[in-house]
């Protein structure tokens, strides 16, 4: 009961930090550019397609960690270059509807490209053991490592927003874009570097995610709404806010999953109700 | 918000006697193809009144939808005269009660808001008992008073549909004509001038929360009628989405305008599945092309020697 207790703490822990991958890249495109982009689960599942195709390829899962992040960064610069450029001053219904037709091209090319089937990745065959934890039980080392990689991911964007100076410019374009410009940055660029940032987030997290789950078509889809909840629970464009909440979200999915598997769903929409009576803005919001 | 020009509403009867008369000439599988495009419509019109009427945003849509059409399996199918109300019942008493806290926020959050309270009702349904499971279920009709024979039910269905799509819009028109209508149109083009007039602005945007949903389970209810089926998919996002394409396929700025987005969002779809293996190929691409071109809707293609307003 009690091993079984610190098994599903531990997963929703992991959860949670896989859940904040995808949402603080969500929360900083909101943030900076002010667009929804509701093919951010896509992006997330074809990265785990990219890990299914290049492990599947090469036998290694490591070559696929940096495949996803680099395919997703420039993925991410041709997407903002091409379509969410035009879209950032355009209604949100507009928003909404080009990230839609997204989805749907993109669920199409998985398809045509890798078919409709489950797929499973294996886990590095180095880190295929359990670590003896408190209690007694064993814990999959890959789930220990992708909790690492998350944290480790998670300081260093932290440190990259609050100290360096292209965080400093990212965020002044969420504050100010045209004074941004007249600072002598170029705000189309900083734009670019976010949305590239972002996209690659949610690809390493499908990447990361691949063997922990089966890959299959629609695998975003329940990663979206939540990473959407995370977003209004932790306070638009606020990173921090996205980390604190992405754990409170990933915590309460997974416990409720496994001791309360009908009200799972309801549980999180029943937070984030609490959270809009009582902060309609968010918890870590500034204003 | 645009009501049909004088020209415009005859064409517009023009064409619901055309479907009128369908019964005469046309096929079974032609009449149930525009039977869904007439349910369809209904629906996205419900959504009409929060986005083009109030200038909200809402992907809570289908939620309402599907409770709508659960609502006739979970009543055990009495007379039609009974699951009719009841299912907007429900759906405005749900409406009702996530209104007041997706309210509380604007924007894009409100967009995430009512896509998280979506699918709530979508998990509600989903994840219980409660939706018959998660591949859906047939159900049985409610009695509409008098016997159908299994031959006839496409041409009555198809009148039916196209009576309480001609009663909504209708309404509609006449509701965007008073004193309400246009205090909703005025939050739509400014809630904070509304607010210093004096407008209980939320309260406003309640009521036409409320009364969306309320249409969004009738358009749910005949969903229910015409296909004896529902599942829980008639609650999830993407429908909600779907609606969302029709109103800019058809116009944002004209009530008609999701009635013709939903004939050609039907059309397409169609089409798409006709023409190749990958109709979502075809409707993301259409969809595309909608949302970079297309900014004023089918609606608002005026004839070469009309100006534009």
């Amino acid at each position: 009961m009690l091993t079984g207790l610190i098994a599903q703490l531990l997963n929703g822990v992991q959860y949670g930090l896989l859940l904040f991958l995808i949402s603080s890249g969500l929360t900083l495109i909101f943030g900076v550019m002010g667009v929804i982009n509701l093919a951010h689960g896509s992006l997330f599942m074809i990265g785990a397609y990219l890990a299914f195709g290049v492990a599947s390829l090469t036998g290694s899962l490591w070559l696929a960690l940096p495949v996803a992040v680099l395919g997703g960064a420039v993925f991410g610069a041709v997407l903002e270059r091409l379509l969410f450029r035009r879209f950032r001053t355009r209604a949100h219904l507009d928003q909404v509807l080009l990230t839609f037709a997204l989805i749907l091209l993109f669920e199409e090319g998985r398809s045509a490209l890798a078919g409709n089937q489950f797929h499973s990745v294996p886990v590095p065959a180095v880190l295929d053991f359990s670590v003896p934890v408190i209690g007694g039980f064993g814990y999959s080392a890959y789930r220990l490592a992708v909790l690492a990689i998350c944290l480790l991911v998670a300081a260093g964007l932290v440190w990259l927003i609050e100290r360096t100076r292209i965080g400093s410019a990212i965020r002044a374009a969420a504050e100010n874009t045209e004074m941004l410009n007249l600072l002598g940055f170029d705000a189309g660029r900083v734009h670019t570097l976010v949305f590239a940032g972002g996209t690659a987030l949610a690809m390493l997290a499908g990447a990361l995610a691949a063997p922990l789950q089966s890959v299959y078509p629609g695998m975003g889809d329940g990663f979206l709404i939540l990473s959407f909840i995370v977003v209004v629970i932790g306070g638009l464009g606020s990173v921090a806010g996205a980390f604190w909440a992405a754990l409170l979200v990933g915590l309460i999915d997974t416990l409720g999953k496994a001791y309360l598997p009908q009200a799972a769903g309801i549980a999180v929409c029943a937070m984030m109700a609490v959270v809009l009576l009582w902060r309609p803005t968010g918890l870590f919001s500034r204003t | 918000m645009i009501v049909a020009s004088r020209p415009g509403q005859c064409v517009l009867g023009a064409a619901a006697l055309g479907i009128a008369t369908m019964p005469l000439w046309a096929s079974a599988w032609h009449m149930q193809l525009v039977s869904a495009a007439l349910v369809a419509a209904l629906f996205a019109l419900s959504l009409q009144v929060l986005v083009g009427a109030t200038g909200l945003v809402s992907l809570a849509q289908a939620g309402f939808f599907g409770l709508g059409a659960y609502t006739v399996h979970l009543l055990g199918s009495p007379p039609v005269w009974i699951t009719l109300p009841a299912a907007m019942l429900a759906a405005g008493v749900a409406a009702l009660l996530i209104g007041p806290l997706a309210l509380r926020t604007k924007g894009f959050f409100f967009l995430m808001t009512t896509l998280a309270f979506g699918q709530m009702l979508f998990f509600a349904f989903h994840d219980t008992p409660l939706g018959g499971g998660t591949d859906g279920l047939f159900i049985v009709r409610p009695s509409l008073g008098f016997t159908v024979s299994r031959a006839g039910r496409p041409a009555v269905f198809l009148l039916l549909n196209l009576g309480v799509l001609a009663i909504v819009y209708g309404g509609l028109c006449w509701l965007m004509s008073t004193m309400l209508g246009h205090a909703l149109q005025g939050i739509r083009s400014n809630e904070n001038r509304m607010a210093a007039l004096g407008h209980n602005v939320q309260r406003l945007k309640l009521i036409a929360f409320v009364l969306a949903g309320a249409l969004a389970g009738l358009a749910g209810h005949m969903s229910a009628l015409t296909d004896a089926f529902v599942s829980p998919d008639l609650l999830g996002w993407h429908r909600s989405a779907e609606a969302l394409l029709m109103i800019l396929l058809g116009g944002i700025g004209a009530l008609h305008g999701p009635i013709l987005g939903a004939f050609a969002l039907v059309a397409i779809q169609e089409a798409g599945s006709l023409l190749s293996d990958r109709p979502r190929l075809v409707e993301g691409v259409v969809f595309l092309a909608a949302v970079l071109f297309l900014r004023q809707g089918i609606a608002g293609w005026r004839l070469p020697w009309r100006t534009r307003p």
